[in-house]
């Protein structure tokens, strides 16, 4: 290599240092969009909620409202909305500590009992059941919906909890929920999971979250 | 394979006996991912299989972990067979990594059997610790967490040593230290809980992505300029300068590639752009590596042939065989499936549907599997002292079997995610019934039928992959004796 007539595109010393400078830069890069990142995705709080300020992850208290998933003519796609007060389980009223004690409860029940491996959490996962991102505000759960009148109960909750404790005793298709052994508590703490979940600003994905089944359903068309 | 540790001819170099043992595992791994895959593949097709018994969660963990803990056995291994000829020394800590390999082995048996028997556990930290940490490729519990990060530390303390001591610094031997200290290093990322899901996810992906579409693709890198230095008489000069071609271009794209996870986990919209440049320039340094193989073998072929050489330069048939479906299988499952859906305008519809699983086989498959096969046949070579070894018509139907059936897997499952895109996604937007409509619908079940079969020719050409490995060592050599 110490021929000085070489090109500097076969010298080794140059795409060595090249080497280095490139990655040095794309990893300083990445440092740094992971401080702003970070940022803006660590948890908002009770405070945020009640002044009007969205945070991209709200704070656990928002269990504590009605969460909607409304088109943003500004950022075109959805975006999740948070509405009136809502009851959660008979209550309106958790603190902030109480909130957080579920959702805690809730997001590790989800890693014991490995529902990554058939659903998938924003997206990630295996992809054998549904994608639980937003099944929150699917409809098939809300009053009127298959999957509410199945479990007998009033509310999103109470009929999402009675469902996770004896999945198997609500067959849905020929591919079933196994029993995980999910007692009351922890399947309370998994819906609360899951609402806090759904009032994640995701980009708008799920795009079109379940609307154009009732649209199917009525003959409707997509077409404006 | 097996009887190669005490009839080896590595006259005494303890590093390549010790990468022999991490290979042996490393097969009887693969084999057990293959065999979750079909129950797993099964269970799409026949929904009751095994319900409440041994569930689709249980199966596909253990068909996720077997693949990841198999290549980690094989990467090691690999390392430990090329070490010595990059350093010109034996390895400084024989004693240390047998003693490693024992306490890994002992630790990924014990994690295996608690996925298998106890399967899930209360919703307590104490599940997290002893059972199963529910991520995604990191479920592996605490313990085996913090005995892993010990595992790799004195295993890179061996190779850091090894390579200080050494009588040579090859370019290949620097790429291949820097880099393991990068992936040793990113695990620690994915060892933490958070109740914040979308932290959690941002920082599972450093170690996700990070490893298998950056750290892991540059170790490729190094292995193959390595084995084509072994296999086709390559110049080091043109395999290094290349070597640092494709760090530029792997960890230049990779790096920040990285942003195509992050457009619909909470994080901040700038991950779109940012995420759909670098990512949909990850092929480049793939294509590259592509040519670089092929280009070096007809170079080498040409020059052997203008001095009247007759025959192939090729020392290891089945080595070179599996380095050129890595050529090839990197580019396109890694390249070509991973571009179909990176940009953000495409993923919003496709993330997280069977085009994500189909890109996911061709690309551990193409990428990693292959060249990590070939080494062993690298390693075999060595263990019996053959000169020139050919592949046979084991070698062949093993090579030939598990590509196609790959394949074949690869392309039912992207017509399983374009169906699913299309009805499950576009039409009715997600959702609990728009899920089960598009699992049911007799294109998607056919798709899923097909993949079933795929899998199985998969497993048959595994048998004589594993047939091969166990026989076509001794027999090469009675041949050549």
């Amino acid at each position: 290599m110490a021929n000085e007539n070489q090109s500097v595109w076969t010298s080794i010393p140059f795409w060595r240092r090249s080497a280095g400078w490139v990655t040095g830069f794309a990893a300083m890069l990445l440092v740094w969009l992971t401080f702003d990142s970070v940022g803006q995705i660590s948890m908002g709080t009770d405070e945020d909620i009640k002044n009007g300020v969205t945070k991209r992850v709200p704070g656990p208290t928002v269990i504590n409202y009605t969460i909607g998933y409304e088109m943003s003519a500004k950022r075109g796609h959805e975006v999740p909305t948070i509405g009136e007060k809502q009851k959660f389980f008979g209550r309106d009223d958790y603190s902030e500590e109480e909130a957080r004690e579920l959702l805690h409860l809730g997001k590790l029940t989800s890693q014991a009992k490995n529902c990554m491996n058939c659903h998938t959490l924003l997206g990630n996962g295996a992809y054998f059941a549904p994608d639980l991102t937003k099944a929150w505000l699917d409809p098939a759960w809300q009053n009127g919906g298959p999957l509410q009148g199945m479990t007998g109960k009033n509310t999103v909750e109470e009929a999402m909890a009675e469902f996770l404790q004896h999945p198997s005793q609500y067959p849905t298709h020929a591919r079933m929920m196994p029993d995980l052994g999910i007692t009351a508590d922890e399947a309370k703490g998994l819906v609360a999971f899951m609402k806090h979940m759904s009032s994640i600003d995701t980009n708008g994905f799920p795009r079109n979250f379940s609307k154009t089944v009732e649209q199917f359903k009525r003959g409707g068309t997509n077409a404006h | 394979m097996l009887t190669s540790i005490k009839t080896n001819n590595f006259a005494g170099d303890k590093s390549k006996e010790l990468a022999m043992m991490y290979f042996r595992v490393a097969i009887v791994l693969f084999g057990a991912q293959l065999l979750m895959g079909l129950i797993a593949a099964l269970q799409f097709i026949v929904p009751g299989f095994l319900f409440e018994l041994f569930d689709f969660s249980v199966a596909r963990m253990v068909h996720i972990n077997a693949l990841i803990v198999w290549m980690l056995y094989a990467m090691i291994g690999s390392v430990y067979y090329m070490m010595p000829d990059e350093t010109g020394i034996e390895t400084v800590g024989i004693g240390i990594g047998k003693l490693a390999f024992w306490v890994l082995t002992a630790a990924v048996t014990v994690v295996v059997l608690v996925y298998i028997l106890v399967q899930v556990g209360p919703g307590t930290e104490s599940t997290i610790w002893l059972i199963n940490e529910g991520r995604e490729y990191l479920e592996a519990p605490r313990w085996a967490d913090i005995g892993i990060v010990v595992v790799v530390l004195t295993f890179y303390y061996n190779v850091f040593a090894t390579f200080m001591k050494g009588k040579e610094k090859t370019g290949i031997m620097t790429v291949m230290t820097a880099n393991l200290l990068a992936v040793s290093g990113l695990y620690l990322a994915g060892m933490f809980f958070t109740d914040n899901i979308s932290m959690d996810q941002y920082w599972w992906w450093w170690v996700i992505h990070l490893w298998v579409e950056a750290t892991w693709e540059v170790f490729v890198g190094t292995l193959a300029a390595f084995a084509l230095i072994k296999l086709i008489g390559a110049k080091r000069e043109v395999v290094e300068m290349w070597l640092w071609i494709e760090v530029l271009m792997l960890f230049g794209s990779g790096v920040l590639g990285l942003g195509h996870h992050y457009f619909w986990i909470g994080t901040p919209e700038y991950w779109w752009e940012i995420g759909a440049l670098f990512s949909a320039l990850e092929p480049v340094p793939l294509v590259a590596m592509f040519v670089h193989v092929l280009y070096d073998w007809g170079k080498e072929q040409g020059i052997a042939k203008g001095k009247g050489i007759a025959g192939s330069v090729l020392t290891n048939g089945p080595a070179m065989a599996w380095i050129v479906m890595n050529a090839f299988g990197n580019f396109l499952g890694a390249g070509i499936w991973g571009f179909f859906h990176t940009l953000p305008q495409v993923n919003i519809y496709t993330h997280g549907t069977q085009f994500t699983a189909a890109h996911g086989h061709l690309a551990f498959f193409g990428a990693y599997a292959t060249i990590l096969i070939g080494m062993m046949y690298l390693g075999l070579q060595g263990a019996y002292g053959i000169k020139i070894m050919k592949a046979n018509f084991k070698s062949k139907m093993g090579i030939i079997l598990i590509s196609f059936g790959v394949m074949g897997m690869t392309i039912a499952l992207t017509i399983a995610g374009y169906e699913q895109v299309l009805v499950e996604r576009a039409e009715l937007g997600a959702g609990w019934e728009a899920f089960f409509t598009a699992q049911n619908l007799p294109w998607y079940v056919q798709a899923q039928l097909w993949r079933m079969i795929m899998g199985v020719v998969t497993f048959v050409g595994f048998i004589y992959l594993v047939w091969d490995l166990l026989t076509i060592g001794k027999a090469q050599q009675r041949a050549q004796a």
